[in-house]
């Protein structure tokens, strides 16, 4: 009868492992731990914490942390001790701190809260944080180090060093350093000061400040030398935080001009309604994320080419339906196509709302990259420049390497000889216009990711996107880039000292200006081309 | 005499019949026709139809540099607005101490803001013949620096277009600054009165109204002075081509220059008119779309007609405020289509259909004219 044995067998193994947990609970030290932590007298309480802390069990960070915050209860009658989720009302929520099994309601009264005084409270922060340096993630260790940098007291600087011994990783060593440091300069130690002259963390500072005030000269001189050490740093670092700005700024009219740059720099067709068409990009990518609810990062990638296929039809629409009509007239097709913007706007407004949209951006793209204490640098800003940087080649590969680019240089340099020559110029004329307002889809699926997006989206980058093409140079792709970059870089170096808003006008003053001094832009087009 | 002259012509002597009938009707049926009878004009409506007059000025500005110079100008609204901002001082200034704050000097929104004393820019508005060449002279200089940078470095055609619209954006970004001392964004208002004339009265709005209707007259005339004149043919041919214009010896900058300015001035008059009878300037006016609207209001008028622009701005505006009224969402699609059908369809405007049905009817009276022609 084997089928019945191994059925029985399978039954005993079977009550055993439901048995197990029961039997563990017996056996668990944390159950001990606790409840000698809620029989001790005040006098013992910070014996039974540290008898906690130093046990290494798993769960003792959640128990210290319900226990600091007037969680940790008894049960009158079984002396159980529980941890209280809610805490409102009459009837407490509880459950088991040793399963974290939910243990349903309990009236108030039953309940005896485990007493804990100010004196351990104030510790328990860096009880705590002792606890998070032990983990097994880095990160962890890491942020918690950081934590503790101005925290660290002399119950802790024992404990601190021995971690210090075992610690392998050096970002985290550094931060452990850096922790004891600032608490040694407090106490006078000169030796602390070098270790901090090389930190950017503001609490470093906020140190080092308190020693160059202190009374002991040694001292206060070495910590003021440390400051203007940092403080160098600091300049360096801001610097580099306002090219990193500037930079992505000019990503940012870089794409919105590049689009505009073909249509109006390589086909002279003035296309007021190029803000629309990035305004249309912007709500593809919010369309798509509403067909991909959830999934914000997939709805984004395909807002790629969605994005570059939705403004490239609105862009032969516009081309087949006006602008062909108007060959020859730049005014007015100045004219018909800011139209054309009006009709836009208002559709987006009447079909969707005149509210703004949410785009959610996904996680790899929120968060930064932090390069130092003082340094991080945006992870959807860097996407951003990157993604107009890979837009400009692939515009520059086009324009240079493919039969298209061949044929829209030839149309724009000489209409007549190229059709003669066998190319169908309407043709090319729509491909062009196609692929300008088809990038400009794209800038909007990157400003998505940055700005509002709304009906007006498009009217706050047609004015710069003008500016960046006619001051790069009309015609030159090249000319936009260095254009959008080095006026970005502009906008956010004038900005400390002005302004926002008037760092704007000194930029639009200027490029006025420069307008009168150089009307072709910074690099003008050469050749027989100039002369059209 | 170059001012003369137009009034011998037989269109502007149509244009000021037809303009002058106006407004003797419009004061006739609003001063003599009782409050209830459906002929009676109320006073908002004067105030309207004043509104109305001082876009039509405007509208005559923009055509003189876009009809007669070949400049289309995106940043007529800044005149316009500079003009409504030197009467708005002037207005702010008669306020006196009857401000909310009731400070003697200084405007309500410079005692807001903390502000101890006058900016030096805001001395002399209390005087009505100061702010009335101010009028004129801030608008002028701006287009006279304006115009001599781009006109000298030969800056025109799609670039000065775009640069104009850079600079009124520019002005408007400026003027939304509270530190510019302009009211920043809520802009000036709350006037009281006008040369000592309440500006609540019924009285005073219909002279304002009248007054602008003689401002375009006047302004009508000057312009059509100027483009009869040897200046005007020398304007037109810059238009048709510059370069040929510079080569036969004509400096082209210097009439590029003059008219520009004029046409800035003419601007800042109509802004001057509109302030008080609207009751309030604000940096809206700066706004490029603004400006682009003026454009369109000669384009579907008639360039290079004058009397078109005046149409055109009446008949946009009138649009504007009964789609505003019955169904705000439409006008945006409504200006849009306009924009879109006028430079498509109607090239040369309302002005172009009157003449070609006038031709037309010509033609048909002499049929042999054509053959000796042809």
């Amino acid at each position: 009868m084997s089928i019945c044995r191994s059925l029985t067998l399978l039954l005993i193994a079977l009550v055993c492992l439901l048995s197990l947990p029961a039997t563990a609970q017996e056996d668990d030290p944390g159950k001990a731990l606790l409840i000698n932590l809620a029989d001790a007298p005040a006098s013992k309480v910070e014996e039974a914490v540290n008898a906690i802390v130093s046990s290494g069990d798993e769960r003792a960070r959640g128990w210290l942390e319900a226990y600091g915050n007037n969680r940790l209860s008894r049960v009158k009658d079984t002396g159980q001790v529980v941890l209280v989720l809610n805490n409102r009302g009459r009837d407490w929520e509880i459950a088991d701190p040793l399963t974290g099994e939910n243990m349903g309601e309990m009236s108030r009264r039953e309940l005896d809260r485990v007493a804990i005084n100010n004196r351990i409270r104030g510790q328990l922060e860096g009880i705590l944080a002792m606890l998070d340096l032990n983990a097994k993630d880095p990160d962890v260790r890491e942020a918690s180090a950081q934590d503790m940098m101005g925290k660290v007291d002399a119950s802790l600087v024992a404990p601190l060093e021995a971690r210090l011994e075992q610690e392998e990783n050096a970002a985290v060593r550094n931060r452990i350093e850096e922790a004891l440091a600032i608490y040694r300069v407090g106490e006078g130690n000169l030796e602390a000061v070098d270790v901090l002259a090389g930190s950017l963390h503001p609490r470093a500072r906020a140190a080092l400040n308190e020693a160059a005030r202190s009374d002991n000269q040694e001292l206060a001189a070495s910590a003021t030398k440390a400051l203007e050490s940092i403080e160098q740093k600091l300049k360096l670092n801001r610097a580099a935080e306002t090219l990193y700005f500037g930079l992505s700024l000019g990503s940012v009219l870089v794409l919105a001009a590049i689009g505009l740059a073909i249509t109006f720099g390589v086909m002279g067709v003035i296309n007021m309604a190029h803000g629309e068409l990035i305004m249309l990009g912007a709500y593809t990518t919010w369309g798509m994320q509403q067909l991909f609810p959830g999934q914000p990062g997939l709805a984004l990638i395909l807002s790629i080419p969605a994005g570059f296929m939705v403004a490239a039809t609105a862009g032969i629409i516009i081309e087949r339906s006006v602008i062909q009509y108007l060959k020859g007239r730049p005014l007015e097709t100045l004219l018909a196509t800011f139209g054309i913007s009006l009709i836009l706007q208002q559709l987006v407004r009447t079909v969707i709302s005149p509210q703004n949209r949410t785009v959610v951006t996904p996680d790899w793209m929120s968060g930064s990259l932090v390069i130092n204490d003082a340094l991080s640098l945006t992870l959807n800003r860097l996407y951003v420049l990157a993604f107009a940087l890979i837009v400009f080649a692939g515009l520059m590969l086009i324009m240079r390497k493919t039969r298209l680019g061949l044929e829209v240089r030839a149309v724009t340099q000489n209409r007549a000889m190229a059709r003669s020559m066998g190319i169908r110029a309407t043709r090319v004329d729509i491909m062009t216009f196609a692929l300008g307002s088809g990038v400009a889809g794209l800038a909007g699926v990157a400003l998505s990711q940055l700005t509002n997006v709304g009906p007006n989206l498009g009217q706050n980058y047609i004015i710069d996107s003008f500016m960046v093409v006619v001051f790069g140079g009309v015609g030159n792709l090249w000319g936009t880039l260095i254009a959008g970059l080095s006026l970005g870089t502009i906008n956010q170096l004038l900005e400390p000292w002005a302004g926002a808003v008037l760092a704007k006008i000194i930029v639009l003053v200027f490029i006025i200006l420069f307008i009168q001094k150089r009307p072709k832009g910074l690099f003008p087009q050469k050749g027989r081309a100039a002369e059209g | 005499m170059w001012l003369t002259r137009p009034l011998q012509e037989r269109s502007t002597q149509v244009f000021l019949g037809v303009l002058f009938a106006a407004l003797v009707v419009v004061t006739f049926l609003h001063l003599f026709m009782p409050q209830d009878s459906a002929l009676h004009v109320s006073a908002f409506t004067v105030t309207l139809l004043g509104k109305y007059l001082c876009y039509a000025l405007l509208a005559v500005a923009v055509d003189l540099v876009w009809g007669y110079l070949g400049i289309l100008s995106l940043g007529h609204g800044a005149f316009f607005a500079l003009g409504g901002y030197a009467m708005g001082m002037y207005l702010m200034r008669q306020i006196g101490d009857r401000g909310v704050y009731g400070d003697p000097v200084l405007p309500d929104f410079m005692v807001f803001l903390n502000w101890l004393e006058l900016p030096w820019f805001w001395h002399g508005f209390e005087m009505a013949w100061f702010a009335f060449i101010m009028v004129l002279l801030a608008p002028g200089l701006l287009a006279l620096v304006f115009g001599f940078l781009a006109f000298r470095s030969r800056v025109t055609g799609v670039y000065l277009s775009i640069i104009t619209q850079a600079l009124t954006f520019a002005l408007m970004l400026a003027f939304f600054r509270n530190e510019m001392g302009f009211g920043g964004n809520n802009g000036l208002t709350d006037f009281k009165d006008i040369l000592g004339f309440n500006l609540r009265t019924d009285a005073t709005r219909l002279g304002l109204f009248i007054a602008t209707g003689i401002a375009l007259a006047i302004g009508y005339v000057i312009c059509r002075g100027i483009v009869t004149s040897k200046l005007g043919r020398v304007s037109v041919a810059c238009r048709d081509a510059e370069a040929r214009t510079r080569f036969l010896g004509y400096r082209v900058e210097r009439v590029q220059l003059f008219v520009f300015v004029v046409s800035a001035m003419l601007a800042g008059v109509a802004g001057a008119l509109y302030v008080p009878q609207v009751g309030i300037i604000n940096p809206s006016e700066f706004s490029p779309l603004f400006s682009i609207e003026i454009v369109v209001w000669v384009a579907l008028g008639g360039r290079a007609t004058l009397y078109g622009a005046v149409i055109g701005a009446i008949l946009v505006n009138y649009a504007k405020t009964v789609f505003t009224g019955i169904m705000p969402d439409a006008w945006l699609f409504a200006l849009g289509g306009l924009f879109v059908l006028v430079t498509v369809f109607l090239p040369k405007g309302i002005a172009g259909l009157l003449q070609k049905r006038r031709k037309a009817k010509t033609d048909n009276d002499t049929p042999t004219g054509q053959e000796a022609t042809a």
